[in-house]
């Protein structure tokens, strides 16, 4: 399996401005720290650490919306990490991304239909209303959705919106950055596997944001451990899960809520 | 997924019908109206002097004159035909000079909140120091300067009130830019012009429209001052500020003189203000 993405000695900070003197530069606070990794084409690949960890940071270099100070991201074998913003742009329709709060990035003025198929219009892919429809047929949402706004929905129609628009475009890769921490828990489950069932059926390459390592053993291939700006885990889930290399992940490990049956507990009144 | 619940909030769109909108409404079209077809409504020309006829007073009162109904000033103007025309001057100034505040005032806002940095810089101590002057004091200096005249008038409000919209527009950019909606338009291939037009500018729409309305009241007001010390039009021209400023000396023996033009003005400022809010809530999507 071929990598879709080549980052090498990734490194990003951002100006401390709190710690701001009065007069000179901001002092800057490390957020990449340094991490080199491969993220295979095809698979699903799960990164993972607690907050402040670094992981949207990174997800949001890899479809950058942000430029790192130093290192290279090879997408494809083509380095994008300091592109201009014109120059990213014919490259924006493979590097698409479903976000973490579906009320924040659909836009309340727009209505579905729209928020779908304006994207497609500039990439030249269709971008009609019947265009938006068809996308949200693919992720089971009936063709009265396109004339209703976002506020009009309910938190697992909204995410679902936000997937129908990433893959109207066809991309060869997607973020996810925490998609179903929003949700409860029966929507979890089906956006989820929605998203596990696109990116198999349309050959997507996935990477997915999550603080949630037992969302991250049901839906990935791989999986990055990320801890204070580097890399502290990778591999194989099942590899990772079994024999955890650093005590972050045996920590996030622990902490998936296990079922604790009580032999019997369903036979008491 | 069931799509039962969803369809509620279109239903209120049906509810009670909101004074807010149109109560003020109904006034600004009174208003317009006369404007237009003040030729046709006015009863007597509002510059035709009658000395046999000054200060006749309203229709309800002993000794008021047939056809004169809201009686005449100490001219023999009419009061009623020269309201009429006073119409005209108080919209077409508080038409044009908003709508040029607010284009220059709002693309200033959109500018520095959604770029921010250097352009933010500028325009910020630029709008700093314009309001550092008082208004009214600026407008009278700028119509020293320029000359009297409908033009100059506009010109006046224009220049000093596009800072209202500056700073507003400005603030909401600021929260507006740090959606994610923004960064998704980016990811869908918008250049930053196109996100800020057609991302940021929609939600922003509404706090426009209530400044603009605002805007208007202020610019009657405004209009009304400067006449009121004599610094609009020709004091021969019918504005409200003007009769104002004559029927003030006459307030205890022609107190209608003042108190009918003040009326309308009050009026009109009251559903410029209020229409703005009741715009806001029936174009907001959210909010119904």
């Amino acid at each position: 399996m071929s990598a879709l993405f080549s980052v090498r000695d990734l490194r990003l900070s951002f100006p401390d401005r709190a710690h701001k003197p009065l007069f000179g530069a901001a002092p800057r606070n490390e957020v990449l720290k340094g991490f080199s990794l491969d993220i295979p084409e095809g698979q699903i690949t799960g990164i993972v650490g607690e907050s402040g960890s670094g992981k949207s940071t990174f997800g949001r270099v890899l479809v950058r919306l942000l430029e790192p100070d130093s290192g290279q991201v090879l997408f494809d074998g083509q380095e994008i990490g300091h592109l201009g913003e014109a120059a990213l742009r014919p490259l924006r329709r493979d590097l698409q991304m479903i976000f973490q709060d579906p009320m924040s990035s659909l836009n309340p003025r727009h209505r579905v239909w729209r928020i779908i198929s304006q994207p497609m219009k500039r990439y030249g892919r269709g971008g009609t209303k019947s265009d938006a429809i068809a996308a949200l047929d693919k992720v089971g949402l009936p063709p009265a959705f396109a004339e209703r706004y976002p506020h009009e929905l309910s938190g697992g129609q909204r995410q679902r919106v936000g997937i129908a628009r990433a893959i109207a475009l066809e991309p060869r890769f997607i973020l996810a950055d925490e998609i179903v921490s929003g949700l409860d828990v029966s929507s979890q489950a089906q956006v989820l596997s929605l998203l596990k069932d696109l990116a198999r059926d349309m050959g997507l390459t996935v990477a997915f944001i999550s603080h949630d390592l037992s969302v991250i053993r049901h839906l990935c291939d791989n999986v990055i451990v990320l801890n204070h700006g580097e890399i502290v885990d990778h591999g194989p889930v099942a590899e990772v899960f079994e024999r955890p290399s650093s005590e972050i992940t045996k920590t996030l490990l622990s902490a998936i809520p296990l079922p604790e049956l009580d032999a019997g507990w369903f036979d008491e009144p | 997924m069931a799509d039962t619940t969803t369809s509620a909030p279109r239903a209120r769109r049906i509810g009670p019908v909101n004074l807010r909108l149109w109560l003020p409404l109904l006034w600004i079209a009174l208003v317009i109206a006369a404007a237009i077809f003040a030729p046709l409504l006015a009863p007597h020309d509002p510059l035709e002097q009658d000395l046999m006829l000054e200060r006749l007073p309203p229709w309800f009162i002993a000794g008021s004159e047939p056809g004169y109904w809201l009686g005449t000033d100490s001219l023999g103007r009419d009061v009623l035909s020269r309201m009429i025309y006073g119409a005209r001057i108080a919209l077409i100034v508080s038409f044009t000079a908003a709508l040029a505040a607010c284009v220059v005032g709002t693309a200033m806002g959109l500018i520095a909140g959604f770029y921010g940095g250097w352009w933010d810089r500028v325009i910020s101590r630029l709008v700093d120091i314009w309001m550092a002057f008082p208004p009214v004091l600026f407008a009278v200096l700028l119509v020293a300067v320029l000359g009297t005249g409908l033009g100059s008038v506009i010109l006046a409000i224009a220049v000093i009130d596009w800072t209202r919209f500056a700073r507003v527009i400005r603030a909401e950019t600021m929260v507006q830019a740090r959606m994610d909606y923004v960064d998704s338009a980016r990811i869908g291939g918008a250049r930053r012009m196109t996100a800020l037009i057609s991302e940021i500018l929609p939600n922003i729409l509404p706090s426009v429209i209530a400044l603009l309305t605002l805007e208007m009241g202020i610019a009657v007001i405004v209009e009304a001052i400067l006449s009121f010390v004599n610094l609009s039009i020709s004091s021969d021209d019918p504005t409200w500020g003007a009769m104002i400023a004559e029927g003030r000396g006459a307030i205890h023996f022609a107190w209608w003189v003042l108190l009918f033009p003040l009326i309308s003005l009050f009026l009109t400022v009251l559903s410029f203000s209020t229409l703005g809010e009741g715009l806001k809530r029936h174009f907001d999507p959210v909010l119904q």
